[in-house]
């Protein structure tokens, strides 16, 4: 059986930059693994992590995800994959700041009709979730712009994984937390995507990291780059 | 939930959001006030002159017959003969035939002669008649009938004495007989508040010792003397008329224009005012272009303001693109914005014209004589409204067409 995740002899360059390219000649993830790929800023994280959510479309080569070539898919089914397969974690400030807590929370559930069902056959997923996650049960009419920095970010967890997606995708979610606050954070995160069998892919520069995740990997050796993303 | 998003971002750029709908709001209650003022201006003036069948003077142009005759603007060139006017009345056609006399003033106003029949079938807006505040018809030689702007220019009431000047503008007062103020009239928004009303008899009572312009003779006829005479006009200035079945209007027309004793022309005054109106039209239809062009500025300003929150809501964009939302969502979401913001504006605007209309009817009415009536909206309007929906549409696909490209090129990465 072919690996959850794998690229295959990616090459991507962005249109307007002829400077930077990036070429990933094979990685592979296991379905319910949890991987820390480790790289400084201007490594092509960002770049990496489009790729696999099929923001953009290699040049050529196979991302594939769950036995579907993600960079055969025109635009609108690679946005609709992603809806439906990935559920994504920012750094900070990654709420829509007039929403509601909840109205955050059920965002991807607009864009994906099997996570909307998947959410829906548990009474009430968003809630339950929001209190797995430490949210009290006040604060989900609120406004998200309300919230501390902490609160933000489990509302974030709490959307990338309600409707379960079999992947999750995230970019430094801890950089703007106090290190108590970040492993706090970490346990959250693990305790929800262990019990569902939830691939885990985190970006981060930060080492230590490392201890919580099944494997780390160097960003330097499954990628080659020329140039330098700004 | 999206549109309680969309909401919900307005209002986090409320002032901004809301100054936006305001001036959309101000234009569009501009353009309908404009609107509505021209229509209630044009009606107004239309019905001047109601009711009366034809206008009989001596020939000129209709224009200018109508002018002088109704508006009091100019002179007459001729006057029509007493006996040209008996001949025209005495007609089978003829339900009714009112003589008008002109020439003289009072002040600033200008004095018109005429029978008691003239409060009867003078006419405005439809079918309203002439009524009055104060006083009564002239029951006397010297009594007079002022219009409502005539008494509250000259602060005149009931029983004030009243000096015909003769001529207009002339300094040869007619101070050897004067009049009493017998009736004001209400206002009508008419030349009619501007014009002091004599008996066609007072008309001649006055010119007794005059010809031609000029006092004959420092002799002063005594008013007892005059009353004793047989005061009938050799002439009069015009004549207003209507006939018995609408369906010989053209042809007594016809036989006015062609009567050969006396070179006459007889008009339609509908039909003469819509030929001034298209002179004086041209001021309305710049009117209407001003107020479009404030409504286009309004719209630009609100793709401007969009297009300035563009590089703020990077972020947001992001978001909506990581959850899978596609870059035509994104373009529907500032379609809908705009859209959103265009309709509150324009009901805004219409709130404010009506009930700003509510408030002014009686005003306009009573200062300008415009009654603009409080109608639905018409099908015009409501064109005219749907194509500011149109425009906006239009305007805002820049802002959406940015956002489309921007989301496009940034993807999920949070910029800024």
């Amino acid at each position: 059986m072919p690996p959850f995740l794998y690229m295959q002899d990616v090459a991507f360059q962005w249109n307007d930059d002829t400077q930077f390219r990036l070429q990933i000649a094979d990685f592979a993830v296991e379905q319910g693994e949890t991987v820390l790929i480790l790289g400084d800023s201007g490594a092509g994280k960002s770049t990496l992590l489009s790729l696999i959510c099929g923001v953009v479309a290699p040049n050529s080569g196979v991302v594939s995800i769950a036995g579907v070539d993600v960079a055969k898919l025109n635009d609108a089914q690679r946005d609709s994959f992603r809806a439906e397969h990935i559920g994504v974690i920012f750094q900070q400030f990654n709420l829509l700041p007039f929403g509601t807590v909840l109205d955050n929370v059920r965002l991807p559930l607009k864009f994906s009709a099997k996570r909307k069902q998947r959410a829906q056959t548990s009474p009430d997923d968003a809630t339950q979730l929001c209190q797995a996650l430490g949210l009290p049960l006040d604060i989900l009419k609120q406004r998200a712009s309300k919230l501390s920095v902490g609160q933000q970010q489990r509302v974030a967890v709490a959307r990338a994984l309600i409707g379960q997606p079999p992947l999750v995708i995230a970019d430094e979610p801890t950089s703007a937390l106090d290190s108590s606050n970040q492993s706090a954070f970490l346990k959250l995160l693990f305790n929800q995507i262990k019990n569902c069998q939830t691939t885990l892919i985190m970006v981060s520069h930060d080492t230590q990291l490392a201890r919580y995740f099944d494997r780390t990997v160097k960003l330097d050796d499954v990628a080659h780059r020329a140039g330098v993303i700004s | 939930m999206i549109w309680r998003l969309t909401i919900g971002s307005l209002a986090a750029r409320a002032l901004t959001v809301f100054m936006t709908i305001i001036a959309i709001a101000l234009s569009v209650a501009l353009f309908l006030t404009v609107d509505k003022i021209r229509t209630g201006a044009k009606a107004s003036f239309t019905d001047t002159i109601s009711g009366t069948d034809l206008i009989v003077g001596a020939r000129s142009g209709s224009v200018q017959l109508l002018l002088y005759s109704v508006f009091r603007i100019g002179n007459a060139t001729n006057n029509v003969s007493w006996d040209s006017y008996s001949k025209i009345a005495s007609r089978p056609e003829i339900d009714w035939i009112v003589p008008i006399s002109l020439g003289d003033s009072h002040r600033q106003f200008r004095v018109m002669g005429t029978t008691t029949d003239f409060f009867e079938y003078y006419k405005y807006r439809q079918s309203k008649s002439l009524e009055f505040t104060n006083g009564a018809v002239m029951a006397d030689l010297y009594d007079t009938v002022i219009g409502a702007d005539v008494a509250s220019s000259l602060g005149y009431s009931i029983g004030d004495p009243i000096i015909v000047s003769h001529g207009i503008a002339s300094f040869s007062d007619h101070d050897d007989q004067p009049f009493r103020v017998h009736g004001i009239l209400a206002k009508t928004g008419t030349p009619v508040d501007r014009t002091v009303i004599l008996s066609l008899e007072a008309i001649e009572a006055i010119h007794v010792d005059w010809q031609s312009g000029g006092k004959t003779s420092n002799h002063t006829t005594p008013a007892e003397q005059i009353r004793q005479m047989e005061l009938r006009p050799k002439s009069i200035t015009a004549a207003l008329l209507g006939v018995k079945s609408k369906l010989q209007i053209f042809s007594l027309q016809r036989a006015i224009n062609q009567y050969n004793d006396e070179p006459l022309l007889a008009i339609l005054p509908g039909l003469a005012l819509q030929e001034l109106w298209s002179i004086i039209g041209i001021a309305e239809m710049a009117l209407v272009w001003v107020s479009w062009m404030v409504i286009l500025t309004a719209l630009i300003g609100m793709s401007a303001t969009i297009c300035s929150s563009l590089n703020e809501r990077r972020r947001e964009m992001a978001i909506f693109r990581s959850v899978g939302a596609r870059p035509r969502f994104i373009l529907f979401l500032f379609m809908t914005e705009s859209m959103f913001m265009a309709v509150s504006g324009i009901l805004i605007g219409v709130a404010i014209v009506y009930s700003g209309l509510f408030v002014a009817q009686p005003i306009l009415d009573n200062m300008f004589g415009i009654w603009v009536p409080i109608t639905m909206i018409s099908k015009a309007e409501l064109f005219a409204l749907f194509g500011v929906l149109g425009a906006a549409a239009l305007v805002s696909l820049l802002p959406a067409l940015m956002a489309y490209r921007l989301s496009l090129a940034d993807g999920m990465v949070v910029k800024t």
